[in-house]
């Protein structure tokens, strides 16, 4: 009689809904292998994206290769790294070694491939991780809606009629899918924030500088930022500890040694200041967004309410600046190659190349202003708490909703909350509150260089049960 | 003889020729609405007051 196939099924943990911290400590001690756990990770992948389109590109032998040299080392009593066999993907503005870097363009699918891999990529696999995959975006990050004329839309994993968000779509699809724990993305106006609300899952936007740029394909250079996705605040701050690092290679990264936040993640809520943000913010949005900030603000005792000073006109501000320099970065593909991109993506920065340098510069102007009264209320508070979206997801392919009774483009008004603080580059942890039967996000901002203290409020709330990412029936859920 | 014609598509007319942008008229309608838009987000912002010492948010480190 033949002896059973051995079953590739990590069976010791819940591999669809596994957090990377919970899936690293089963395959350092042994109960799971590498390739196991990647090879189940390439199997939902293979089942659950034609239902999502997250995926763009599958590095499969790439991370049976990784895996296989993971499980060498355990076998030779080699310590693994914190993220030993998780699985994680990339937006597809990541340079990955091999691939063209398309940022969901179809002018870029004619680059010749990557040589190496980003440093963030880099920085993960060194501490163990496996990169699967790269993840579909809207063009050129010009988007928040998840949708992508090329490659078409990420579908939200709660219900596959409507969006994802963007532009990191892909991301928010892969992770509340439970294709992966874990993914990067990037976040120029709200692109890492407004996925994470309309798909529930848990997003840091660092401080602007903190994380290295370097080989990704970029929109603002003003605005770039990149940091992860995961389910849990715990898988937040192990990632974005490992990726913290000066890089010469990005000129806005700063020179600052890594700061460490997971060690502080337990410490709870005592002594921290917290506000909820009023003005701007307590307008235009839905009941359901105003509900769950209640609920936030309740856990944390969140009782004073501030106003940030003229956030309307950051958000013009940076409206403006983003549509200029974007135009910059593209004007000559627009000379060139202006049929090829996605229309409502040139006809933007067509519009942005035509505005007259002055306002830019006056925009550029008010940002410092801007920055100096907001960096005041961090003197009174620690964090404030805003809305991440004014509504749950839209339907894909909605071209309107309904803000304060207004009927308003969704594609470019989905950030409106999140545009006015990007602007200045403060840090946020976006956390899911599972409303049904959508979610949607909250964000928890803190001063620069303070993502240890939104992902500690992120975390206590995780533990309070006021926070989590739900679970679709996609991924195994009810 | 006077025309009627639009600003905005003359000043759209025009830039594009100065930028060597190409222009299908069937583009004409959204980026007329896209530069509409911008616009007025910049007037918003120009129209704060600032001193004239103010200095842009970018600084150049040499």
């Amino acid at each position: 009689m033949p002896s059973p196939r051995p079953s590739l099924r990590p069976d010791p943990i819940d591999a669809s809904w596994a957090t990377a911290s919970e899936i690293a400590a089963a395959v350092a001690s042994g109960k799971v292998s590498a390739a196991a756990v990647i090879e189940d990770a390439l199997t939902r992948i293979a089942t659950r994206n034609p239902l999502l389109n997250a995926f763009t590109a599958v590095t499969a032998e790439r991370a049976r290769t990784r895996a296989a040299a993971i499980d060498a080392a355990a076998a030779r009593k080699q310590k693994l790294g914190p993220l030993a066999g998780v699985p994680f993907a990339v937006k597809n503005l990541f340079d990955v070694a091999g691939l063209a870097t398309v940022a969901g363009s179809r002018i870029n699918r004619s680059n010749p491939p990557a040589q190496r891999d980003s440093p963030l990529i880099e920085k993960l696999e060194a501490a163990g991780a496996v990169l699967v995959g790269a993840l579909n975006m809207g063009e050129y990050a010009y988007d928040f809606t998840g949708e992508n004329l090329h490659d078409g839309p990420s579908r939200n994993p709660h219900d596959t009629a409507h969006m994802t968000g963007g532009s990191s779509g892909g991301c928010g699809g892969a992770v509340a899918g439970g294709l992966v724990p874990l993914s990067l993305g990037s976040d120029t106006n709200g692109s890492i924030r407004v996925p994470s609300s309309l798909c529930g899952i848990f997003g840091l936007k660092p401080t602007y500088g903190r994380l290295s740029r370097a080989r990704s394909f970029p929109f603002v250079s003003s605005f770039d930022h990149l940091g992860p996705f995961a389910r849990s605040a715990r898988d937040l701050a192990l990632s974005y500890d490992l990726m913290q690092g000066a890089d010469g290679d990005d000129p806005a990264c700063a020179d600052r040694a890594p700061e460490p936040a997971l060690p502080l993640l337990d410490r709870g809520l005592e002594g921290l200041r917290i506000a909820v943000a009023g003005g701007y913010f307590a307008k235009g949005g839905t009941p359901e967004a105003y509900a769950a900030l209640d609920r936030v603000a309740i856990a944390v005792g969140a009782d004073d309410e501030v106003e940030i000073p003229e956030a309307h006109r950051a958000r013009a501000a940076a409206y403006v600046i983003t549509t200029t320099e974007g135009a910059a970065l593209h004007l000559d593909r627009l000379r060139h190659q202006a049929d090829d991109f996605d229309p409502a993506v040139r006809d933007r920065l067509i519009a942005g190349a035509m505005i007259p340098s002055p306002l830019v510069v006056k925009a550029q102007l008010f940002r410092r202003w801007y920055r100096r009264q907001v960096l005041e209320l961090f003197k009174s508070y620690d964090a404030i708490l805003a809305p991440a979206t004014p509504c749950t997801a839209p339907k894909i392919g909605q071209q309107t909703f309904l803000l304060d009774g207004v009927e308003t483009l969704v594609r470019p008004n989905m950030g409106i909350y999140t545009q006015p603080i990007s602007f200045i580059g403060l840090p946020v942890v976006a956390v899911p509150v599972p409303l049904k039967p959508m979610p949607i996000g909250i964000q928890i901002i803190a001063a620069p260089w303070r993502e240890d203290i939104a992902l500690r409020i992120a975390y206590a709330l995780e533990q309070q049960g006021v926070v989590a990412a739900p679970r679709p029936a996609i991924a195994g859920g009810p | 003889m006077a025309t009627d014609s639009d600003p905005l598509d003359d000043f759209i007319a025009a830039s594009a020729r100065a930028l060597a942008l190409p222009m299908k008229p069937e583009w004409q309608a959204a980026v007329k609405a896209n530069l509409d838009v911008t616009l007025k987000h910049a007037a918003l912002v120009a129209e704060f007051e600032l001193p004239d010492d103010a200095e842009p948010a970018p600084i150049f480190t040499a």
